[in-house]
């Protein structure tokens, strides 16, 4: 497969139109393509993997500088800083972050980070890239719905973003946003008109959501090439298409909890509502139950967590794998922990609700559940360590992503343990144990996920190569960082201190951690300008980085390696190649790697 | 002014290693990428070996600034506490064993097993005795966790004692408001289309009950040393949390859906002044559920006391259902003066007390 005759190959259209993958492919049809259809209108499953990657870096940035203006309030409550008025003016008057725009700030925070970033930028970029590439396809079952998938996700987008311009903020009530709070403009204004925009931006964001997830299952179960079949396939496939499936089951639930919120706020029903007196307004509604929303949002929002979290485990493992150059350890016990993760995750939804005066014996039950989840955590945990064990690791970025994703997934991981007990719960819910937790296990660790693919990718993606050195400094000040800030917020969690305060100072149990905060605060803005150093690299590496001269740099053996180094739509110029074996063939029988596609020899050894 | 100094300290900083990446790319192309590409596998894999030991010294340094400002380092102050504070230091112990073991294995391994040439990597794609290995072993230990984590679950989430002296706890936005049963230990009957602040009845009581008229209206908590309280806890607006940290407890206040929590406080304040060596020390009531702008400063206060300060302080106090008989029409308007100036708070009903 000579790569470097047709690697402008992205002029030679492929026929994209046949699904039978061994049909030959000898007409190019040299069509030429518009600006609109290659790079807006694209329903090439690579231009929209990098749509959606790119829409959620810009995400990315607004959700990380929110980060660094609340944690001025929490680092630096008794100074003014005039250019916050300049800037946000009546949100920051005197120089000061307001209680509203404190409250606006970590609501749109965690909304932009969990939804946008880390679920449409996260599995909607890898998912897109990697499905019809790995599994060997020409592109995704439907094109057309893959460019609604993104075309949802912008449009909602634009509405999120759109409610941060509104006279009353946009919603503030915590990402989580339980109602009465979310239901009642008298409780706040964030629950003003900015809720609304709140929920119809979810709502487009859902229905991206599905469109994209049903694609990504009906391509991996029913696309594969020939001799692909379903144990052979790399454990990124795995990891997302067990993604796509929490999706797809889990999204609906938050969908119409998010209606019947709409409809309490303004069709007058009473689904979340009953017996309120809100600032000395007595309501009429009565007979709902604020606690159903709770369980209709958490029936989504566990499973989501791990929306965010299993593509960042497939992509670590192959990573992992290809940079040891050793087989992963135990494929088949990886594969069935993910299983194991995805059926578990829609049954433990309610340990986030043990302190809302959930039937205790119910609450049994979800102990049980969720402390299960270690169990095949830590199954991955150490068949991760033993890929390593014996290994010729080469650091190459995304490796070093990859091992610092480990490190944060067993510190924040154990941590679960604590908090999924009740009993612990009890004492440790909605204090900042809980920030630390969730930010190492769910967001640092997927970010680290995320980094990995890029830099592992990146080189299919533009045909470049990412900056190295800006790479490393990226990695290490990152995994310092990451650990400087919450590794301590630990200890303010154990001394009961609630999240979400904006200032502790009147509160003689909550006060002794000054100094603590200005030390988080100051490293958050560190560790986010590195960030912007990452985004920097990765602009300027699309169009200045070192060219990639081969068509398999890492020496990997999945079929993307087999493509010109720029494929064109439809992935492979000539015949969709054939597999013969499992991805993981790295260092056998003397060979440091095969590639999937090569017929297993007549002397080779079995394993 | 130094606003600026530090942008544009930044943004040189930004140039500055911008050009030396640059540059470290060119020299490594010239210098022969295998030569470069070996030099930088040696640094990443020493700065992990180094990561893990300034982590770990970091990680004990950090814990000997922090414990004391814990709540590790004190007592828990009620029975229930104590249970918790066990549990706490048995999933710390099991967690924390585990915790070291992989960290280290992973960043030896990054280390040990960096790329050399004389070396070719083990091909070992599985091994079930292992594998089984590591899933018994976890899951007896969590087996433990979970044995000994329902079994206080079930404890503290079980029936009050029958003695237990009864206190009502109501949030609303951005502050809490108690009731006490008085003499016959059963709290009058609410409405809550009857709450009306301006003229005594800010919890919606309905006086139509007669269980309603020794009931007594503050705005601190006072409980008894050695006795089980149970909390009868409500919402009025959106939901708060009852946050009880030095009791190690917490518990949602939902509107429409009262729910309960019962403990047994083992300290007086004037104990714990002692025990935490602040002669500052009160137990505070955090609310813990994001309940709107005022969040972060609602905030209650608990005075445990003995049997008799508390039966003093219980003579002191003037049922609700008398002051508002007495009141009537012209005490209202005053009270609401009051009370707007101390701050908006509930203490609507003890204005008019003093």
């Amino acid at each position: 497969m000579s790569s470097e005759t047709i690697s402008h190959g992205h002029t030679e259209e492929a026929s994209v139109h046949s699904h039978d993958s061994h049909e030959a492919h000898g007409h190019d049809h040299h069509h030429e393509e518009s600006f609109l259809s290659k790079y807006v209108f694209s329903t090439d499953h690579k231009m929209i993997g990098k749509q959606f990657l790119i829409t959620g870096i810009i995400w990315a940035i607004i959700g990380g500088l929110f980060s660094v203006l609340f944690r001025l309030q929490l680092g630096y409550p008794e100074t003014s800083f005039p250019v916050l008025e300049d800037l946000f003016g009546k949100w920051a008057a005197g120089g000061r972050i307001s209680n509203e725009f404190y409250y606006a700030l970590v609501t749109m925070h965690g909304t932009i980070l969990v939804f946008f970033v880390l679920t449409a930028g996260l599995s909607g970029t890898f998912a897109n890239i990697l499905i019809p590439l790995q599994i060997g396809a020409r592109d995704m079952a439907s094109g057309f719905m893959n460019m609604l998938s993104y075309w949802f996700f912008f449009l909602a987008s634009v509405v999120m973003f759109a409610s941060l311009f509104i006279q009353t903020g946009p919603a503030s009530g915590g990402w989580t946003i339980y109602p009465p709070l979310s239901a009642l403009g008298q409780a706040s204004e964030g629950s003003k008109l900015g809720m609304d925009f709140w929920l119809i931006s979810m709502a487009l964001f859902i229905v991206s959501s599905l469109l994209g997830g049903l694609n990504y299952i009906s391509t991996i179960l029913n696309l594969r090439t020939k001799g692909m079949s379903m144990t052979r396939m790399p454990l990124t496939m795995w990891a997302i298409f067990f993604t796509a499936l929490l999706g797809v089951l889990s999204f609906p639930v938050l969908l119409s909890g998010a209606v019947l919120l709409l409809f309490d706020r303004n069709l007058g029903t009473s689904f979340y509502l009953s017996e309120i007196v809100v600032k000395g307004e007595i309501l009429p509604n009565e007979g709902g139950s604020a606690i159903l929303f709770q369980h209709l949002f958490w029936f989504l929002g566990h499973p989501e967590v791990y929306i965010i979290l299993l593509p960042a485990l497939g992509m670590v493992s192959e990573i992992l794998s290809v940079n040891s150059r050793k087989p992963i350890f135990g494929y088949l016990a990886m594969v069935g922990s993910l299983f194991a993760i995805c059926i578990l995750a829609f049954l433990v939804w309610a340990h986030h609700m043990f302190v809302t005066g959930l039937n205790p014996f119910l609450g049994a039950f979800f102990v049980l559940l969720t402390l299960l989840i270690a169990v095949p955590s830590a199954i991955k945990v150490f068949n991760w360590l033993t890929t390593l064990w014996k290994g010729n690791i080469r650091f190459t970025p995304a490796m070093l992503f990859s091992i610092g994703f480990i490190s944060l997934f067993i510190s924040g991981g154990l941590t679960g343990i604590f908090l999924g007990n009740s009993t612990l719960d009890i004492h440790l819910h909605d204090t900042y144990f809980v920030v630390a937790h969730f930010h190492i296990v769910m967001g640092v660790a997927s970010f680290f996920g995320m980094f990995a693919g890029v830099y592992h990718w990146f080189p299919k993606m533009y045909g470049r190569f990412l900056n190295n050195t800006m790479a490393y400094i990226h990695f290490w000040v990152t995994l310092v960082g990451a650990y400087l800030i919450f590794w301590p917020m630990h200890y303010s969690g154990l001394a009961g201190m609630p999240r979400r305060y904006t200032d502790w100072s009147n509160w003689q149990s909550f006060n002794q951690f000054q100094d603590m905060n200005r030390f988080i605060s100051t490293v958050a803005m560190i560790v986010f300008a590195v960030q912007i150093l990452f985004v920097f690299n990765f602009f300027y590496s699309i169009f200045k980085g070192r060219k990639v001269t081969s068509t398999n740099p890492w020496g990997a053996n999945t079929l993307e390696w087999t493509t010109p180094i720029n494929p064109g739509h439809g992935n492979w110029p000539g015949d969709i190649p054939e597999v013969h074996r499992w991805a993981y063939d790295y260092s056998k029988d003397g060979r440091e790697f095969i590639p999937q596609t090569e017929p297993i020899g007549a002397d080779e050894s079995k394993h | 002014m130094s606003g600026y100094f530090i942008l544009i300290i930044l943004v040189l900083a930004f140039v500055l290693i911008f050009q030396i990446s640059k540059a470290s790319e060119y020299v490594s192309v010239l210098k022969g990428e295998e030569k470069s590409f070996k030099q930088s596998n040696r640094i990443n894999a020493f700065l992990f070996i180094l990561f893990m030991v300034l982590g770990l010294a970091g990680a004990w340094w950090c814990n000997e600034l922090l414990y004391d400002r814990t709540l590790l380092a004190q007592p828990a102050a009620s029975d229930h506490g104590e249970k918790i504070d066990f549990m706490m230091w048995l999933t710390i112990i099991v967690t924390g064993i585990v915790f070291l073991l992989t960290q280290v294995l992973l960043f030896w391994f990054a280390f040990k097993y960096q790329y050399s040439e004389k070396r070719t990597s083990y091909f070992f794609p599985h091994n079930n005795k292992l594998e089984l290995l590591w899933t018994v072993v976890p899951a007896i230990f969590l087996t433990v966790l979970v044995g000994f984590g329902l079994f206080y679950w079930f404890k503290i989430t079980g029936d009050a004692p029958k003695d237990a002296q009864i206190v009502e706890i109501t949030g609303k936005q951005f502050n809490w408001m108690m009731r006490y049963p008085g003499k016959d230990n059963v709290l009058g009957r609410k409405n809550y289309r009857l709450t009306d602040a301006s003229s005594g009845n800010a919890l919606g009581v309905d006086w139509e009950d007669g269980a309603s008229h020794d009931d007594i209206e503050a705005s601190e908590m006072h409980l008894v040393v050695g006795k089980p309280v149970q909390l009868v806890i409500n919402a009025q607006d959106v939901i708060h949390d009852v946050g009880l940290v030095h009791f190690r407890l917490k518990m949602d206040a939902v509107p429409g859906i009262p729910t309960t929590l019962w403990f047994t406080p083992k300290y007086t304040t004037e104990q714990m002044k002692k025990i935490t060596g602040n002669k500052d020390f009160v137990y505070e009531i955090s609310c813990d559920q994001i309940c709107g702008s005022g969040h972060y400063s609602m905030r209650g206060v608990i005075i445990v006391e003995t049997q008799e300060e508390h039966d003093a302080w219980m003579a002191s106090k003037k049922p609700q259902y008398l002051t508002v008989q007495e009141g009537a029409a012209p005490a209202a308007p005053a009270a609401d003066s009051t009370a707007a100036a101390a701050s908006a708070t509930m203490s609507k009903p003890l204005a008019q007390l003093k």
